[in-house]
């Protein structure tokens, strides 16, 4: 099994540089970086195939060249905002081994010169600000962090900044408008945050995962990262297998891994001895799957293929004696209840969902009720201002297509118990 | 009346030494944050001085602290109990274990105990879906719930 993210990971006081540094090779990808240039360090993660662990899979050497040539200061805003439900990957690396991310903050800053970088924790993580603290007071203590770094001249600041309860200070340019200190609403794009980011300066925005991985590409080579994997789908992926499995958890693979594999194998199967009914793949912001499609291979390639994302890697599993119905409800509830309000489409739409579920789901429900949930998924889908709204269409939509029997259930339920009209 | 304690003045310091000074209103979360450990809330009178110290105007202040749902603006009990009741922590039962704790506490979602002991709220995914049903206290985390720890968990608290 290739462990590059979670390899010794419950090694006890790994928290600290000492026993990181014993069992890790702790920074000792810094030396190597140092020994060559800034691009040359950007072209080695173009290499490496690495992409964005975070939700949208961008390349992250190809992001980070992006970079507005000659604009100082530059900054790095690495993303722990984790709140994709069905996500917890970010959350084990920060609690279990923040001096990798650490290290691959230094990287990243050293390759895209960046003398500052930001920490963004989602405010539930308080436990793991004070964690994150100590380690990087650590890493300042050994010289790996503040002004000239291992002799070389660079300098890099690091600091933790926490949020406060906002699904969407996830979306790359909300989470800089947080960070100074607006409301947590999305920016309009173009510009990108590599030419316009944190204080109108280019900023690399990172996910806790892709900067994890960074030290191992430094350290063996992007040819030895890019031997792992699929052809497009380069390395390993953490995956939170969560749901109705024996064994949830947070699984490293390889990309291309069957899916049926991470439930079956990795999460120990499904629980009770039932069958399984449907699966999300990448996080709630993603259509689901029916069981029949669990051998797709765990790639962005095939999982595109198939009709769903990827996304931040959180499978989502249902068993058969799910209706989906209620799970689209759930998520429903969760997407109004996160829409910033800031476009139309979104904030009316995510209410009218899940009214019009509510209605469902309390045997309320009418049969065209199902239609205008569909057309307004189609209002909504690539017609609002950020990806929420893209996001709260996409498991409802799948729940229509593939399970539309689990709707007629709910509907028929009402016309054999009220007849119709009556109230 | 609201002052920061010498505490929070020492923490004030460290939190404004991250930003850039022209952008000190960066410290705006970290500073309501503060604010709320040390009051349980957000007081109007707070938010006037997070204003002053940050040079932007009170009803500002409101109107970020209003979009962030771990600020309360109202008083809560000492302990805030939430659960988690997002899909992953829904297909493992959070909705019977919400209703034991209501139960339990003699309150609705969303009230607090007479004695303003506990709070009990819903709360979006809190990214622990592997250790599903999932509680938070305080903001401490407590997962794989069943009903025995939760009567653990409250009576725990003092």
């Amino acid at each position: 099994m290739t462990e590059i993210l979670f390899k010794a990971i419950d090694t006890p006081n790994l928290t600290s540089l000492d026993v990181y540094e014993k069992t890790l090779d702790g920074y000792q990808s810094l030396k190597k970086a140092f020994e060559k240039t800034p691009d040359e360090l950007v072209e080695m993660v173009k290499a490496s195939g690495l992409r964005g662990r975070g939700g949208a899979g961008f390349p992250t050497g190809l992001k980070w060249s992006f970079l507005a040539k000659d604009v100082f200061p530059r900054y790095l805003a690495c993303n722990a905002d984790e709140s994709e439900p069905g996500t917890c990957k970010d959350r084990e690396l920060l609690m279990k081994n923040p001096h990798l991310l650490i290290e691959g903050m230094i990287l990243c800053s050293y390759a895209c010169q960046i003398e500052t970088g930001y920490i963004y924790m989602r405010g539930e993580f308080w436990e793991y600000e004070e964690l994150m603290d100590t380690a990087i007071e650590e890493a300042y203590a050994k010289g790996y962090l503040g002004k000239n770094i291992m002799g070389t001249g660079f300098n890099l600041d690091i600091y933790t900044h926490m949020g406060a309860g906002a699904y969407i200070c996830g979306e790359e340019s909300a989470l800089l408008t947080s960070l100074e200190g607006y409301r947590g609403e999305p920016r309009l794009k173009p510009p990108f945050p590599a030419v316009e980011g944190l204080y109108g300066k280019p900023t690399v925005v990172n996910n806790v995962e892709t900067l994890c991985a960074i030290p191992f590409i430094v350290l063996n080579g992007a040819e030895a990262y890019a031997a792992i994997g699929t052809e497009k789908s380069k390395g390993t992926k953490l995956v939170s297998v969560s749901g109705h499995v024996n064994k949830p958890g947070n699984y490293e693979i390889p990309l291309g891994t069957p899916t049926i594999d991470l439930i079956e194998k990795y999460a120990g199967g499904i629980r009770n001895g039932n069958k399984l009914k449907a699966f999300i793949p990448g996080g709630s912001s993603v259509p689901m799957l029916p069981a029949s499609k669990a051998d797709v291979p765990y790639d962005y390639e095939s999982l595109m293929e198939a009709g769903t994302m990827l996304g931040s890697g959180a499978l989502i599993v249902m068993d058969d004696t799910t209706n989906v119905v209620s799970e689209a409800l759930c998520l429903a509830h969760f997407y109004m209840h996160e829409s910033c309000g800031k476009c139309t489409p979104c904030r009316e739409g995510t209410r009218w969902m899940y009214q019009i579920l509510s209605d469902i789901i309390g045997r309320k429900g009418k049969p065209e009720q199902v239609e205008l949930l569909n057309d307004i998924c189609d209002n909504m889908a690539f017609k609002c201002f950020c990806p929420l709204g893209d996001a709260a269409v996409a498991p409802v939509v799948s729940s229509i297509q593939y399970f539309p029997e689990d709707y007629e259930e709910l509907i028929a339920s009402l016309k054999s118990e009220q007849p119709v009209g009556a109230h | 009346m609201f002052a920061f304690t010498e505490a929070s003045e020492t923490r004030i310091e460290k939190i404004l030494a991250k930003y850039p000074e022209s952008r000190k209103v960066s410290a705006l979360l970290p500073l309501l944050t503060l604010a709320q450990d040390q009051e349980g809330y957000i007081t109007p009178e707070a938010m006037i001085e997070i204003g002053k110290r940050l040079d932007v105007s009170p009803a500002y202040v409101e109107s970020v602290c209003t979009f962030y749902t771990m600020y309360y603006t109202k008083p809560v009990g000492k302990y805030v109990v939430k659960f988690c009741i997002n899909i992953s922590c829904h297909l493992n039962g959070c909705d019977n274990l919400m209703e034991y704790t209501a139960r339990k506490l003699g309150i609705k979602e969303g009230e607090t105990t007479p004695d303003k002991k506990f709070t009990l709220l819903k709360e979006e995914c809190l990214a622990a879906c592997c250790e599903a049903p999932v509680m938070q206290v305080n903001n401490k985390y407590h997962v794989n719930m069943t009903p025995e720890k939760v009567d653990q968990v409250l009576e725990s608290c003092k």
